[in-house]
């Protein structure tokens, strides 16, 4: 019990649980209490060192700008005006707060918002579906689309639409990188001459791509109705990330140790047991590695091209609270960094576990 | 016409400055069924020796025929036992043999090749970890992995380097005689490389020296012509054996250490002590003339 859980704790990530649990089942107890204190107090006081840090910056910040606003009404209107703005901004009013980094409380209230209103949304969603569903019916039996719910998403759609498209264009960079990777990193002379390419699209910014892809699909879906935001947005996404996957694959292929090149040769595989048999499971590690940073460099970019291609998602949530300027949108925006930073990490996670699994170690066999 | 044969061959690494001749000019013929041992220091070109005879590489200068043609590659006449054992770490015990069967028999169906891949494994005594992959095995297990797949193949002939040099004495011991065995009961023709004159007397029915490289190349032969099956506890008692072993044991330091007083400042050879024959190995303790003997090395 005991060592199945501590095995599945560490691999899901959360290693650091394991002195607790042994503690909690009484094993060498003054050691794992030190361990647990190293392991997960000292990170829990660091995060709430961060949080009054945060706090503290943000009060001055506060303070900085409502000043500027007394002095600023005080210079241009005079002494009643500057103290009409005091009082104004000490009574909370939502016309006159200063605009600075929002503080831990705030965001933590931006956050309850959010989630309200995705219930709302979702409420309405419900209605809409029902009030629907007849006039649908019928329409699915004529064979029409049906008609689909047209409100404002919510944050949590935001999210869903954001992984919807990071695993899209995940899957892209994925099968185009590992064939190529293979096929590049089987033959030198190809290698060789294809390497020019890569080492200069490598290094192009994400926007860039977005505009070549938003040139290219634009043409290509003139005449279809397909969301072409969402393609021009995931298939930027695994252009740009889909170089790391493609060199990893190609590096690893390229050194699969040579006593595995002398057994294929002696035993004279052909091409295709060469690859699947020897190649490609001795190279499995390194295209885990690879893919697990196509993902990150996935999810970075992702918010990114949203942002620039208007598409719906996080970016794109996160460019309309900026421009919207209401009294929390700057708490809503650390909200989805927050909320961004936490899904990059989950996603990594998720990869290293399965790179875990795909691993061996060439030293418990030679 | 014998089965193998090498005439004036030469290999060398690199170009230029860096040119190392490891092989020069090597003739050796081998009969089809014999056991012939090669014992060299290491660092002697044996595994490059091994290399031009399965065809991974070709010699520069010279012919490696086998039944009187060239070799132009690896092919299935030839199985390899490599001294790491290389077996896939990913694939089972089964799946490891397998590959070498599906070469050999590719138009048979599932079934004889499963009968075919136990029958090896059965050879090789390891049919109760027939599932297991190469991590979850033993060294002495692995290279029998190794030796089931060089075999699976149906080889004319059996190339092994250094398979035993990574055991230890016991399983060491085990392998040797299994190996034989084997090679008893149908005859392949064996060239075992090795770096144990004890080794190549056990198992060998001719034993020829590798001089130290570079420009290596094959010193005269001995003949082993102990009565088969040999037992080691009973050879070891054989005066005549351990003539022969100090015969060629006394021809391997005298050619150590020429080949030390050829050497310049350049390069030292590492100071290579032959593990002498007799002594941990078959647990019989050192005599005083062993430990006179030691000091002369």
């Amino acid at each position: 019990m005991k060592d199945s859980i501590i095995k599945v704790l560490r691999l899901i990530g959360l290693g650091f649980l394991e002195p607790l649990v042994r503690l909690c089942v009484g094993e060498q107890p003054q050691k794992n209490a030190v361990l647990f204190v190293k392991k997960a107090i000292f990170p829990l006081v660091s995060i709430l060192t961060f949080l009054v840090i945060w706090g503290m910056g943000a009060q001055s910040l506060y303070d900085k700008d409502a000043n500027a606003r007394i002095e600023k009404a005080r210079s241009e209107q005079g002494e009643a005006a500057a103290v009409e703005m005091q009082k104004c901004i000490e009574s909370g009013d939502v016309s006159c707060q200063p605009n600075t980094l929002p503080s831990p409380a705030k965001v933590w209230a931006a956050y309850k918002t959010l989630l309200a209103d995705h219930w709302t949304i979702s409420e309405k969603k419900e209605e809409f579906a029902k009030k629907t569903a007849k006039i649908n019916a019928k329409r699915a039996e004529k064979g029409e689309a049906p008609i689909k719910y047209t409100g404002r998403p919510s944050f949590v759609d935001q999210i869903q639409t954001s992984l919807k498209t990071v695993f899209a264009g995940f899957l892209l960079a994925a099968l185009i990188a590992i064939p190529v990777g293979i096929i590049i990193g089987l033959s030198t002379t190809l290698r060789t001459s294809i390497n020019w390419f890569i080492q200069i699209l490598k290094p192009v910014s994400p926007v860039v791509w977005l505009l070549l892809v938003f040139m290219i699909v634009k043409t290509l879906l003139s005449e279809s109705d397909s969301d072409k935001s969402f393609m021009i947005s995931f298939i930027s996404v695994g252009l740009c990330a889909m170089w790391a996957t493609l060199v990893n694959t190609s590096m690893g292929v390229a050194t699969v140790d040579k006593d595995f090149v002398n057994v294929a040769k002696v035993l004279k595989l052909n091409v295709f047991q060469n690859i699947f048999k020897v190649v490609l499971p001795s190279s499995l590690p390194m295209i885990f590695t690879g893919l697990r940073i196509t993902l990150s460099v996935a999810w970075m970019v992702l918010i990114a091209i949203e942002l620039l291609a208007q598409s719906p998602g996080l970016g794109s949530f996160v460019w309309e609270e900026f421009q919207n300027g209401a009294n929390d949108s700057n708490a809503k925006i650390i909200v989805a960094m927050f909320v961004i930073g936490m899904i990059g990490f989950g996603l990594d996670r998720i990869m290293a576990t399965i790179q875990k699994f795909m691993s061996f170690n060439k030293a418990d066999v030679a | 016409m014998a089965f193998l044969e090498l005439r004036n061959v030469s290999k060398s690494y690199g170009t230029g400055k860096d040119k190392v001749e490891v092989l020069k000019n090597i003739n050796l013929s081998v009969e089809e069924g014999e056991f012939l041992a090669i014992v060299g220091f290491t660092g002697s070109g044996k595994t490059t020796l091994i290399n031009l005879i399965n065809g991974l590489h070709f010699p520069d200068e010279g012919e490696v025929l086998l039944n009187g043609k060239p070799i132009t590659g690896p092919g299935p006449d030839r199985g390899v036992v490599f001294q790491n054992y290389s077996l896939l770490p990913w694939l089972t015990v089964y799946s490891n043999v397998k590959l070498a069967i599906d070469e050999v028999m590719k138009s048979a169906s599932k079934k004889e090749k499963d009968a075919q891949i136990r029958k090896y494994v059965e050879m090789v005594n390891l049919t109760h970890a027939i599932d297991k992959r190469p991590a979850e095995l033993s060294g002495g297990m692995r290279q029998r992995v190794s030796v089931a797949r060089a075999l699976a193949m149906n080889p004319k002939m059996l190339l092994m380097d250094e398979p035993l040099s990574a055991l230890d004495a016991l399983t060491r011991g085990t392998l040797q005689e299994e190996i034989v065995k084997i090679w008893g009961e149908d005859k392949k023709t064996c060239l075992l490389i090795t770096n144990d004159v004890d080794e190549g007397i056990i198992m060998a029915d001719r034993i020829i020296p590798l001089t130290p490289g570079p420009n290596a190349t094959l010193g005269p032969e001995f003949k082993v012509d102990f009565a088969r099956p040999r037992v080691i506890t009973e050879i070891n008692q054989d005066p005549n054996y351990k003539k022969l072993r100090t015969k060629i044991v006394e021809y391997l330091i005298e050619l150590g250490e020429n080949r030390k007083a050829e050497q310049h400042a350049e390069y030292t050879l590492p100071d290579l002590k032959p593990v002498m024959p007799g002594w941990i190995k078959w647990g019989k303790k050192p005599s005083e003339t062993d430990y006179e003997r030691s000091k002369h090395i």
